[in-house]
């Protein structure tokens, strides 16, 4: 690839464009003195000027410095880079979808309610729950709205006074943010040697002030939560709300589901689970899924059927309210909904036993190089404690770093953060065997060389577009725009 | 055997000896027998490519789209130009299938594209500091209240009545969970009441949000707004909610005091698409940055003194503060962000302003044949950019209803005598004036 390097402000030439809209047809007026001076802008817009075959070349040039899950493998661990099938592009860019505005009269877009509603029942069907919310738009969203959906609960019976959501060691970030921002606080346990929850860690923060508490299961390093019934029945016990945090569902389809755990709350990550691209960092959705009892609380308003008839309607008498402009994000439903029928339950359950049986292959091959500190079976992802044959100076960053020279994308590391020098893979169940073996190979090339010249991994990547970046200059003296 | 999955059998059993296990159930063994599934799912079986495709073509040929009828709908959605590259470099798979940009050295093209939308949207607001990307006009304001909430620890959310109805919503419910009072600020003819803000705002007073063009059209004055909010030293935040593409005309919202700016980027190149997935931006002063919720992306240099890009003041998230982060928000709207990035570069300096001003013409024409029939006046007298409210002597859902059989989605109905209707450069004259000869013949 040839080094390109440019900004598009930098490609700008004045005069230039790339576009052209038909002439104005309708009568002007003088707008500046309609709206007056005081709300008008003053200095131009200072956007490019480029023409569209500029346009074009740019982002190509830029799409090339990039690594998707088609480049190669792309085992980042707990994000499910799997497959985004094609099919589901084409379906999603079909007129009939893209082109009906959210606000048409609910008979003209019946085919766009039909699915939604089919798709939260298939959802229900998944995860076990009794009704699901499609209006989160990313995982974050949906551990809000759940949250905020065991607030309302809790108020409601009178409780206000637990506040207190516990959540363990291993959790992701986001679960003690969204904490905070639902106005709870949250209370950290720490993990078992076996890597789960303790259950006497547990005992010791278990109080009346209790509203709950978030697990995912399997956890983030992809051990299956044994105890999950015993956790359950304490948090209920207690009048709290079992909260699961659905990132790792591409472990249980058809296998498990949350709703026979114990757990009252679910949220799924239908671009990890449910195939739809990443994008670059979105758009994600979030639907949120909830047992009986939780029902009134459910945001407004909700897709449902009478006699045949699609309707949009705010059917929940306690609901949290809105948190989502018109009702989600329609485009990655779309996506899903063609995922899940192409699939289907036995395709569903497939999915799943390949991805665990393409963790635990690769956990068994590397477990002899790397460190693994829990040797056991373990679900669709596994967490390793950098190379086991330690050498000084080298780090996981190392390791990750290397993997890019060898033009795969390196998996999740220094996460769970209860792990040192963690590497966290998650090869997902549409990697084919010899793709496994090439990144297993190039893994343990990679420990060879940390011993054998540990500059080629320190001095790591040289063959991408750029080398290791200063990081620390860049918040320090922060340059965020042109 | 299924497309997306490549094992062979003998893959497996090979796979499954290296495990040291004899069955694929076997890996599961860890899960107690009385918590598992011991049925099937209840859904249909596993379809072919072709047998998917004539189901959902069924499910969007049961929709009516704005291209069969003439669509005068907006209230949050905006059926702007998308020129056509837009899909073709947005479906590139690099950047479709990647995911956040952890590693920096492979993931270039996205950071750059984040830190020229950050640039892009920085230009149109005339503020220092955007964020990657929120995921709608409705959490974005939401966010930017818990921004305000952050910085001076009040407790009192001012919404003007006159912001979009669901972004109002958005706010209460985040608002009450946070604890925050969430005080409406009346309007008066389509317009924030500012005596009632000067009523309103106080020292308990976090943040006062207004909307501009507003949910009805009309552009407020902001700089109102900022004279009432000095007069009272308190440190409360002054955000507005701009609709990107009438700031090509309209001023930036920094040159009248906004601390922050925060609202929907989906006119900027992406469809209306049934509500979604659409584009909260984010922008604030550089005395803000560090309170911004979600990634930054910022400039800096590899070892080689190159330029390039990567995520910074990452102490703000998730990941680094967990429960003392900004917010929770984990990734961004990333691929909305990125056509948004792209519409903008396409329509330049040159295209944006014409937009901007073809939707206004457009509009204040419609506005005008409309208000020529008898039995249709203009709700408000302050001036509209490209939406506006007509009140109608007849029965407004009524009206509506009869004119879809016409050919029309007319607007949205806010009451029986009023309907919101928005124009833009999309529309010609030919259907602005048979629309005007529908409704004439109906009334």
């Amino acid at each position: 690839m040839r080094d390109y390097n440019k900004l598009i402000k930098e490609c700008s030439v004045k005069g230039r464009v790339g576009y052209k809209l038909p002439p104005l047809d309708v009568d002007i007026f003088d707008y500046k003195e309609y709206f007056g001076e005081d709300v008008l802008r003053k200095e131009e817009v200072d956007l490019p000027e480029v023409s569209e075959f500029q346009v074009v070349r740019h982002y190509t040039n830029l799409s090339l410095k990039n690594f998707g899950v088609e480049s190669d493998t792309y085992p980042l661990g707990s994000c499910t880079m799997k497959y985004n099938p094609k099919i589901n592009e084409d379906m999603a860019a079909l007129e009939g979808f893209t082109e009906i505005h959210p606000l048409q009269e609910p008979e003209t877009v019946q085919g766009a309610l039909k699915l939604m509603y089919e798709l939260a029942k298939m959802l229900e069907e998944i995860t076990g729950m009794d009704e699901i919310t499609l209006q989160p738009a990313a995982g974050s969203q949906g551990e809000l709205t759940g949250l905020m959906i065991t607030k309302a609960y809790l108020e409601s019976k009178g409780l206000s006074h637990k506040t207190k959501i516990i959540i363990p060691d291993s959790a992701h970030g986001t679960n003690p943010a969204t904490v905070t921002m639902a106005g709870f606080e949250a209370v950290e346990i720490k993990s078992n040697q076996n890597g789960t929850v303790s259950l006497e860690a547990l005992e010791e923060v278990l109080d009346e002030n209790v509203a709950g508490l978030m697990l995912t299961n399997p956890n983030t390093l992809g051990l299956f939560e044994k105890d999950i019934f015993e956790i359950a029945d304490k948090i209920h016990q207690l009048g709290g709300v079992l909260y699961y945090d659905g990132a790792n569902m591409n472990a249980n389809m058809g296998i498990i589901r949350p709703g026979d755990m114990g757990f009252d709350i679910v949220h799924l990550n239908l671009h990890k689970t449910f195939g739809t691209p990443h994008g670059g960092g979105g758009p994600g959705s979030g639907p949120v899924g909830v047992k009986s009892h939780l029902i009134p609380f459910l945001p407004n308003p909700s897709i449902i059927k009478k006699e045949d008839v699609y309707k949009i309607k705010d059917t929940y008498d306690q609901s949290i309210g809105r948190v989502k402009t018109f009702y989600g994000n329609f485009g990655v439903l779309v996506r899903a909904y063609a995922y899940i029928k192409t699939l289907g339950r036995d395709g569903l359950k497939e999915a799943s036993q390949l991805a665990v049986l393409n963790a635990n292959y690769m956990k068994e091959r590397l477990k002899e190089t790397y460190n693994l500190p829990y040797d056991i079976i373990c679900k669709h992802e596994f967490v390793l404690a950098g190379l086991k044959n330690s050498i000084e100076g080298v780090n996981t960053i190392d390791v990750a770093k290397r993997l890019i020279d060898y033009g795969v994308h390196p998996p999740t590391i220094y996460f769970p953060l209860i792990v040192e020098q963690a590497l966290m893979i998650e090869p997902t169940e549409t990697e084919d065997k010899e793709s496994l073996d090439a990144y297993i190979e190039v893994l343990l090339t990679i420990a060879k060389e940390a011993v054998d010249n540990k500059e080629l991994l320190l001095n790591a990547p040289v063959n991408a577009t750029v080398k290791r970046l200063d990081e620390v200059t860049a918040a320090r003296k922060p340059v965020v725009k042109w | 055997m299924h497309p997306y999955l490549p094992h062979t059998k003998e893959d497996i059993t090979k796979m499954l000896e290296v495990i040291g296990v004899d069955h694929i159930d076997n890996l599961f063994d860890d899960i107690p027998k009385n918590i598992r599934l011991n049925k099937e799912l209840k859904l249909d079986k596993s379809k072919s490519e072709l047998e998917v495709t004539k189901l959902m073509k069924q499910l969007a040929n049961n929709n009516v789209t704005i291209n069969e009828k003439v669509s005068f709908i907006g209230g949050g959605a905006y059926n702007h130009y998308v020129p056509a590259l837009i899909k073709h470099l947005a479906s590139r798979q690099e950047f479709l299938t990647a995911y956040t940009p952890y590693q920096p050295e492979m993931s270039q093209g996205t950071l750059q594209a984040i830190f020229e939308y950050q640039s892009m949207i920085c230009e149109l607001t005339g503020m220092d500091v955007s964020n990657a990307s929120l995921y709608d006009g409705g959490t974005a304001l939401a966010e930017a209240v818990f921004m305000a909430n952050h910085a001076n620890k009040k407790k009192d959310v001012l919404v003007s009545a006159t912001v979009n109805p669901q972004y109002k919503d958005i706010i209460k419910t985040y608002a009450r969970f946070k604890g925050l009072n969430y005080i409406e600020i009346k309007e008066s003819d389509g317009c924030t009441d500012m005596e009632n803000l000067k009523d309103l705002f106080s020292a308990d007073s976090s943040s006062v949000i207004i909307q501009t063009p507003n949910y009805y059209g009309i552009v407020e004055k902001g700089s109102e707004v900022r004279t009432i909010m000095n007069s009272f030293k308190n440190k409360a935040m002054f955000i507005v909610s701009a609709d990107p593409t009438s700031l090509a005309v309209l001023e930036a919202p920094v040159n009248y005091g906004a601390d922050v700016v925060a609202g929907e980027g989906q006119g900027l190149g992406s469809p209306v698409s049934f509500g979604g997935p659409y584009l909260g931006y984010i922008a604030a002063t550089k005395k803000n940055m560090r309170r911004m919720p979600g990634r930054i992306v910022g400039e800096t240099v590899d070892k080689d003194g190159k330029r390039a890009y990567v995520l910074t003041l990452q102490a703000r998230e998730q990941h680094i503060r967990r429960e003392k982060a900004m917010s929770n928000i984990t990734s961004n709207q990333g691929l909305v962000a990125l056509m948004a990035t792209i519409y903008l570069a396409t329509m330049g300096k040159k295209g944006i302003k014409e937009v901007a001003i073809q939707s206004m013409y457009k509009a204040h024409y419609l506005a005008d044949k409309l208000c020529n029939i008898k039995g249709i006046t203009l709700l408000n007298s302050k001036p509209f950019f490209n939406e506006f409210v007509i009140k109608t002597k007849v029965n407004a859902k009524m009206l509506y209803e009869v004119l879809i059989e016409k050919g029309f989605f007319s607007g949205v109905v806010l009451d029986d005598h009023q309907l919101l209707v928005c124009a833009t450069e999309v529309h010609t004259k030919e259907q602005l004036d048979s629309f005007v000869k529908e409704v004439e013949g109906i009334l």
